[in-house]
């Protein structure tokens, strides 16, 4: 209250300071692994690394801009898993995988308009609504493809979803993702629409006041986190030559995990994209660590939850230190 | 800073040589002054000048760079907010900060209500104590209804009410006034001489400056940081005040220019949005300041609210120089021309959080661009302009605005809307929490934008700015339009007349 302005300025320094902080860490992260973890430098961890990674990587540009705007979207995984069951299904029934495509992705903006609709003409949390829709998707997938997994789709398609630039570590769909990440960087620090989004998420009544089409932008927002998410569920389909309903199952933990750990406020209004990358390759990084130490996936799972904690709580903790200080330099 | 009035009783709080700085910012440099029980005292000085800074010093927010505060006489030194409620020091400040689905008397009594055995929350207890309060302050409240829906002026009686219940001997006001219709004022001042009388002392912060003759004893005046007398109010005029706060003469408080009215350029035919207003139609014309007055409640905001495009409307139309707009898209009212000034500068005018660029460029999202992508140079000088047109107060314009003083925010919101350079321009409260010279500023302003053929239609609840300005007045009563009155004729009585629906229209 009285004192907001004074709190508001620190956390606002403290966030600048925790995503460059996140991108350090990253780098200290990859330097002990190098330095530490047997088997972590080789060419072909850092390849499974690298596309382990991606599909977080992916969603979390939307996320990141969802978030940032203050809404966010659970139903990423399922969204991404019923693309890659709808692609299975249309393929065993002998459609050409260059029309399959178009149609799994035009599904995922249909998922994504679902969500926004629900969130912007109803009115609904979307925290409430895509939890909803998490469910209600993954079931269609199971209903659509069962229990079967889909494995023999075109060879020159799986080639380029798990294979790597000539003789180096890198896979070639990081050279898509890259394209999409300078556009979601692009879109989200400079231009209006970017703008706007800080706008509604710091106060979506001052926004609409502005004279932002506040509802309008959620909706793209929405549709184009469902496109990214079947975009996803096609690469990961792909990617482990596996169409199953239950692919990318838990995706969306792992992504809103990262971006709040980048320092994306869960109160919309703040962040960036850099630090939402950074926070989703220290993720990665870690996760990829913990296999290589044979550490169980459900274990993974349980770190990843924690992480999640505690990127929500980082910057609180670092604010009210910051604040105990200021207060003690001001006594 | 001698007291020959009151030669007896010793002042209950003191500040000596108080310093504060924010950054390169001094907000207060060796201010000194005394209150003195059962005696109201006023804190005077431009927007910026340091009262709420001063303010919060006082109430343990802030702590000095340097100087004493004394409690009584004997240094005290609050190390927040709690120590001075426990010296007998509350403060209002001027957004209430209640809890909107808690009672009036568990505000009140938030945290320290009457027990009964095992702890259990006493309500009958807590109800009474509240309806005591209430009564000790001659208002009717039903202690046991939520704060949710309270007018401001209600609210800020509970915030009185709490302090009361910790037995508080100052009382301190950062503008309760500022969002308060006539009546409402006259209730709280009501409530304040109660206090007086009781012993209180009382510092009481306005941009009114008629308030603060008619209920204060002293008078504190702070420029740009710097104390520069404390003084009986006895004796003075409005205008030695002024020429203190601004350290000289002032410029004519309502420069109006008479000018010839053009075409019609906002025309409302019919408009109702049920259960809030009904059958509302009116012209403002290029050129004119059309005023709209009426009661808190009457539904003007609500009007404001719905030509912009904010709230929906059941039935009629608007039409902003010959394009009908659209029902419920503000956009589309930008785009024809239209501009609104809320009334909430917090909560609608601005992102708190957001830079003072940032905030003026809001609204130049759609021209602050080259090849699609943000023109941060166009955006920059455009919000620099307008910012140093309205004399904005700042360190950096890209500070956010929250730590700016409350004119000063105000001013943004302007700001950011003439920085579109509307053709209709409607303003909600314009001057709400603005001090005088900036008063006299905006009204240059809009008499200037009228002359340059802007059709003003401006929300007030401060009766001279209304009949100071305005070519003519809307008067607003109950949701409907009661009356339209010519400059010619317009007085206090023939628009309170008209609010109060005692007149026929
Ligand atoms: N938390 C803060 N951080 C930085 N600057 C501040 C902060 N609080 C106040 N200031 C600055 O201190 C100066 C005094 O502000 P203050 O709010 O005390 O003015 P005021 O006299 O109450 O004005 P108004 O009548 O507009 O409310 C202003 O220049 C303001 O920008
Ligand atoms: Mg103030």
């Amino acid at each position: 209250m009285a004192d907001s302005s004074l709190a508001r300025a620190i956390r606002g320094a403290s966030l600048k300071r925790w995503d460059s902080a996140v991108g350090v860490l990253l780098v200290v992260v990859l330097l002990l692994s190098f330095g530490f973890v047997d088997g972590f430098g080789n060419g072909l961890n850092l390849s499974f690394l690298i596309g382990n990674t991606l599909p977080i990587a992916l969603v979390a540009l939307p996320m990141t801009l969802l978030v940032v705007s203050g809404e966010i979207d659970l139903s990423v995984a399922s969204t991404a898993g019923l693309s890659g069951a709808v692609m299975g299904a249309l393929w065993n029934q002998g459609m050409t995988i260059e029309v399959i495509i178009p149609i799994c992705l035009l599904l995922g903006v249909v998922c994504g308009l679902i969500n926004g609709l629900l969130v912007t003409r109803l009115g609904l949390p979307s925290l409430a609504v895509t939890i909803g829709t998490m469910a209600a998707y993954r079931g269609i997938a199971q209903i659509v493809l069962g229990s079967d997994a889909v494995t023999d789709f075109p060879t020159q398609y799986l080639d380029f979803a798990a294979g790597r630039i000539g003789d180096t570590f890198v896979p070639y769909a990081l050279l898509p993702f890259l394209v999409l990440l300078a556009i979601a960087v692009v879109v989200l620090h400079a231009t209006p629409f970017g703008r706007s989004l800080f706008a509604i998420g710091a106060s979506e009544e001052a926004a609409r006041f502005a004279g932002l089409r506040v509802k309008r932008q959620k909706l793209i927002l929405f549709a184009v986190t469902g496109l990214t998410a079947s975009l996803t569920g096609i690469f990961w389909a792909l990617h482990y030559a596996s169409a199953r309903y239950d692919n990318a199952t838990g995706l969306e933990l792992s992504v809103i995990a990262a971006v709040l750990l980048g320092g994306i406020d869960f109160d919309g209004g703040k962040g960036t994209l850099g630090g939402a990358i950074a926070g989703v390759f220290l993720l990665g990084a870690l996760q990829n660590v913990m296999s290589l130490q044979d550490v169980s996936a459900q274990s993974q799972i349980v770190v990843t939850g924690i992480l999640l904690v505690l990127s929500v709580l980082g910057p609180r903790v670092a604010r009210q230190v910051s604040l105990a200080r200021a207060a003690r330099a001001a006594g | 800073m001698t007291h020959p009035s009151d030669p007896g009783p010793a002042p209950v709080l003191a500040l000596k040589d108080i310093s504060k700085s924010f950054g390169a910012v001094r907000a207060l440099r060796d201010v000194s002054m005394e209150l003195y029980p059962g005696e109201v005292h006023a804190l005077a000085g431009e927007n910026g000048a340091g009262k709420s800074t001063l303010i919060k010093t006082l109430a343990g927010v802030h702590r000095p760079d340097a100087g004493q505060v004394l409690l009584d006489g004997a240094p005290v030194v609050f190390h927040g907010p709690g120590d001075a409620r426990d010296a007998g020091i509350a403060v209002i400040y001027q957004e209430p900060t209640l809890f909107p689905d808690l009672s009036i008397a568990e505000n009140i009594f938030m945290g320290r209500q009457p027990r009964r055995a095992l702890g259990r929350i006493d309500h009958k207890a807590t109800h009474s104590a509240t309806a005591a309060l209430m009564r000790r302050l001659g208002v009717e409240l039903d202690p046991d209804r939520p704060a949710r829906g309270l007018s401001i002026a209600d609210q800020q009686i509970v915030e009185i009410a709490k302090a009361l219940s910790f037995d508080a001997r100052v009382l301190i006001m950062d503008e309760p006034t500022a969002a308060l219709t006539g009546s409402e004022v006259a209730r709280l001042f009501g409530v304040v001489r109660t206090l007086r009388e009781q012993g209180a002392a009382v510092l009481f912060i306005s941009h009114r400056l008629e308030e603060i003759f008619q209920i204060c004893r002293q008078v504190t005046t702070l420029r740009d940081g710097a104390w520069i007398a404390s003084e009986p109010l006895e004796g003075m005029t409005e205008d030695d005040l002024v020429r203190r706060m601004v350290g000289r003469d002032l410029d004519e408080l309502y420069p109006k220019q008479d000018v010839e009215a053009g075409e019609v350029a906002l025309s409302v035919r019919r408009l109702t949005r049920e259960g809030v207003f009904t059958d509302v139609s009116f012209e403002v014309r290029h050129g004119e300041i059309v005023g709209l007055a009426g009661l808190v409640g009457a539904g003007r905001t609500e009007v404001a609210r719905a030509v912009f495009g904010i709230d929906r409307w059941d039935a009629g139309e608007v039409e902003v120089d010959g394009t009908l707009l659209t029902n419920g898209a503000p956009s589309t009212a930008m785009a024809a021309g239209l501009a609104l000034v809320p009334e909430d500068r917090r909560a609608q005018g601005l992102v708190m959080d957001m830079s003072i660029e940032r905030n003026i460029g809001l609204t130049g999202l759609r021209t602050t661009v080259r090849a699609g992508l943000m023109d941060r140079g166009a955006e920059r000088s455009r919000s620099l302009d307008w910012a140093v047109r309205l004399q904005v107060k700042y360190a950096r314009i890209a500070d956010t605005v929250n730590t700016l003083s409350g004119g000063n925010q105000q001013k943004v919101v302007l700001a950011k809307w003439l920085a579109t350079g509307p053709r209709v321009l409607i303003v909600d409260e314009p001057t709400r929490g603005i001090d005088v010279g900036t008063k006299a500023e905006v009204h240059r302003l809009l008499s200037e934008l009228a002359a340059d053929g802007v059709a003003v239609l401006m929300i007030s609840s401060d009766l001279p700015e209304i009949l100071g300005m305005a070519d003519r007045v809307l008067v607003m009563h109950e949701g409907r339009l009661a009356a339209e009155i010519p400059r010619s004729e317009a007085t206090e009585e023939t628009v309170m007349a008209a609010a109060t629906g005692r007149a026929a229209a």
